[in-house]
């Protein structure tokens, strides 16, 4: 509202100042004010106004307890919280090393011709839509995980805690895996052109004083580019964080909190998804969205640190590179 | 700078006039559709808007499509979000009918002043397994059923289970359950068997679209439980009639109160429908306690329910009001005969006769449509 005096008084400058640039320098900081800001904030307020219900039933305990009785009306999310949380951590856990593989391929070693194929084969896997991948995990991927893939695991790493018990194809694991072929296209992609922005006088500088093409990219590129990497990486957190379609069809859905990684369990998004169109009492509903709430508290939360993160990086290394 | 501003102001009506525009493209359409008489007919159009439980979908959407070659100026719009989205936009108001596959519960009901319960139709669930080489027709009891969903019952070969079906030879295997992981009408039918059989479900897990299982893993929909239950071996679930004869997954002859093991049919079905009718109340009551679960009656299928529309008894608007009542009387009469095609149960005589005693107190302004 503060500029309606300030054209009014000068005239003289009105002209001047209502150039296309100033009137889209409004435009688009209007947009950015009121889309992004105001939308965060109205869904906010919806969610807690929506969760309080359930927030003054169950106070705190919501987010430590793990009964989820919709019969008897006692909710708590802990078993969604540790799913969410592990079935992201396996997918960034096995999915970043193949992205930055990907990307350091396509970005220093491939010819320019395989570059021009494999590029877009990648970045036409991330339009695939999530519940065709969620197909090929209930029907293709979870039998050959509980055919192939468990069983030497059950037989040689069945010592560990993560690998024991019965493996029915649904669990953490298939699921860390299925969302680690979703992030795949974008960590790889947004790492690749981190990589390819990084000056060659890097790479000549690090080859000339004798270095291996693999210590070249270790040492001269990869550092160079770490920023935007793992901004690439916090992107791809994002993504499985928030993944409900996928997950939901081959995490096996069942509210646990288990070592075992080949253990059935379920996530936050998954049962927003599975069980709000039927929720019929109001506090199962308030629950259901304070789950909500929590996920999107935590999709804040990761965001935030991961920017801390790399701010941290930029501040104490930047100076070096 | 001039000509960019020019640019900017035409792109700007470009697309203002680009969105009032397509309200206005729309609107001839129904005019080459209906030729003739269209621009009365369009104006008469009544559209009403229904919303709630999914597992009537295919049903309701073949009536509506049948109901519009009869009388084409009535839409009936069905939007399947669900028995809980359902009730809370009949309760809002938002539409003038709902679906819903369990009753509205006391609570419910208190807050739904005038609320009418109308059953359209009946749905059986059936008990399906992978246990190789053994077909359908694996003879179970209800307290069979708790116990393995309880977790109780773990091997496939427990003397509980060989002793209702001799001559199958039952692996040593675990049994691995499987359920449905979103909120669903058959969950709540199955779960309401469960309790009716069994003490300890009822005190333990209860009945509801969705509960607190003890154990087992979550399919989404009918086609994901099916789809565990069919690539899982040893594993046992619960689908839908139609669902299990589209499949053709084998599936259990359940026990039922008069000691009969039974198949799941259509006809099963019915039997168990029409045993349950001297315990209905009157549309307008509360049907909280109503459930046709282990329902008497020698050749009745104990898994079975009503699924029910929802409409109020006063309407606020005369000609909705009255195309409604004629949809839903269409629907329990002549609709009645799309059922068995699409694998649900036609509704019984006696239930026709109370829903029409239901219809009838549909009103406006204290005047009834019917008669």
């Amino acid at each position: 509202m503060n500029f309606f005096p300030f054209f009014i008084h000068r005239r003289e400058k009105l002209r001047k100042s209502i150039t296309a640039d100033n009137l889209f320098k409004l435009f688009t900081g209007g947009i950015a004010l009121l889309g992004v800001i105001g939308l965060a904030v109205l869904i906010l307020k919806e969610l807690i106004l929506g969760s309080m219900l359930s927030i003054e039933a169950f106070g705190l305990g919501f987010l430590y307890q793990s009964v989820w009785d919709p019969v008897f009306n006692d909710f708590g999310a802990l078993p969604f919280i540790y799913g969410t949380l592990i079935s992201s951590l396996l997918a960034i856990v096995i999915g970043v090393p193949l992205s930055l593989g990907i990307a350091v391929y396509l970005a220093e070693i491939a010819s320019s011709k395989v570059r021009a194929i494999i590029t877009p084969i990648i970045e036409l896997l991330a339009a695939i839509p999530s519940i065709i991948i969620g197909l090929w995990g209930i029907f293709v991927f979870a039998p050959f995980m509980r055919e192939h893939i468990a069983p030497p695991l059950q037989n040689y790493l069945g010592f560990l805690p993560f690998f024991k018990g019965p493996a029915f194809g649904l669990s953490f694991l298939t699921a860390g895996v299925v969302l680690a072929f979703m992030i795949i296209p974008i960590v790889s992609s947004v790492s690749r052109e981190a990589i390819l922005a990084v000056p060659n006088l890097q790479r000549e500088a690090a080859l000339a004083l004798g270095a291996t093409r693999w210590e070249a990219i270790t040492i001269a590129v990869l550092p160079y580019a770490r920023a935007a990497i793992f901004g690439a990486v916090i992107l791809g957190l994002g993504r499985a964080i928030g993944e409900t379609m996928a997950v939901t069809m081959v995490i096996g859905n069942t509210p646990q909190i288990v070592a075992s990684l080949l253990a059935p369990g379920h996530t936050m998004a998954a049962v927003i998804a599975n069980e709000f169109t039927e929720a019929t009492g109001d506090l199962y509903l308030s629950a259901l969205i304070e789950v909500g709430l929590i996920l999107f508290a935590i999709a804040m939360l990761v965001n935030a640190l991961a920017r801390a993160i790399v701010w941290k990086f930029l501040r104490v290394k930047g100076g070096e590179a | 700078m001039k000509n960019e501003i020019v640019l900017f102001a035409v792109a700007v009506m470009l697309v203002l006039a680009g969105c009032a525009g397509a309200p206005q493209k729309e609107q001839p359409a129904p005019t080459k559709a209906t030729t003739a008489a269209a621009p009365v007919a369009a104006a008469e159009k009544i559209t009403l808007n229904g919303a709630g439980a999914s597992f009537p979908y295919p049903l309701i959407s073949r009536w509506s499509f049948e109901y519009n070659k009869i009388k084409p100026s009535v839409q009936m719009n069905y939007q399947s979000i669900g028995s809980g989205g359902g009730i809370r936009q009949i309760t809002e108001k938002t539409v003038i009918w709902a679906g819903s596959d369990a009753p509205l519960s006391d609570e419910q009901y208190s807050k739904l002043p005038g609320i009418l319960h109308i059953p359209e139709t009946i749905g059986a669930v059936v008990v399906a397994y992978n246990v190789p080489n053994v077909g359908k027709g694996l003879k179970l009891s209800g307290e069979v059923l708790a116990d393995i969903f309880l977790g109780k019952i773990t091997k496939w070969n427990d003397q509980k289970i060989a002793a209702f079906n001799p001559g199958v030879s039952l692996p040593d295997k675990d049994i691995i359950v499987a359920h449905r992981s979103d909120g669903s009408g058959t969950t709540f039918v199955f779960t309401d068997y469960l309790s009716a059989v069994s003490d300890e479900w009822r005190t333990k897990v209860g009945r509801g679209t969705s509960v607190n299982w003890p154990v087992g893993l979550g399919g989404k929909g009918n086609e994901g439980l099916a789809g565990l239950v069919k690539q899982i071996p040893y594993s046992i679930g619960y689908v839908e009639l139609a669902y299990a004869t589209e499949t053709r997954i084998p599936y259990a002859f359940i026990k039922n109160r008069e000691g009969n093991f039974v198949e799941p049919t259509l006809a099963s079905t019915a039997t168990a429908a029409a045993g349950a009718v001297p315990m209905l109340p009157k549309g307008y009551e509360s049907w909280s306690k109503v459930s046709i679960v282990n329902a008497p009656g020698k050749d009745a299928y104990p898994i079975a329910s009503f699924t029910y529309l929802l409409v109020y008894r006063d309407q606020a608007d005369e000609v909705k009001g009255r195309a409604l009542v004629e949809f839903l009387w269409w629907v329990i009469h002549d609709g009645q005969k799309y059922s068995a095609d699409l694998l649900y149960v036609p509704l019984p005589s006696e239930v026709v006769k109370l829903n029409e005693e239901t219809i009838k107190l549909i009103n406006y302004q204290g005047k009834s449509f019917v008669g």
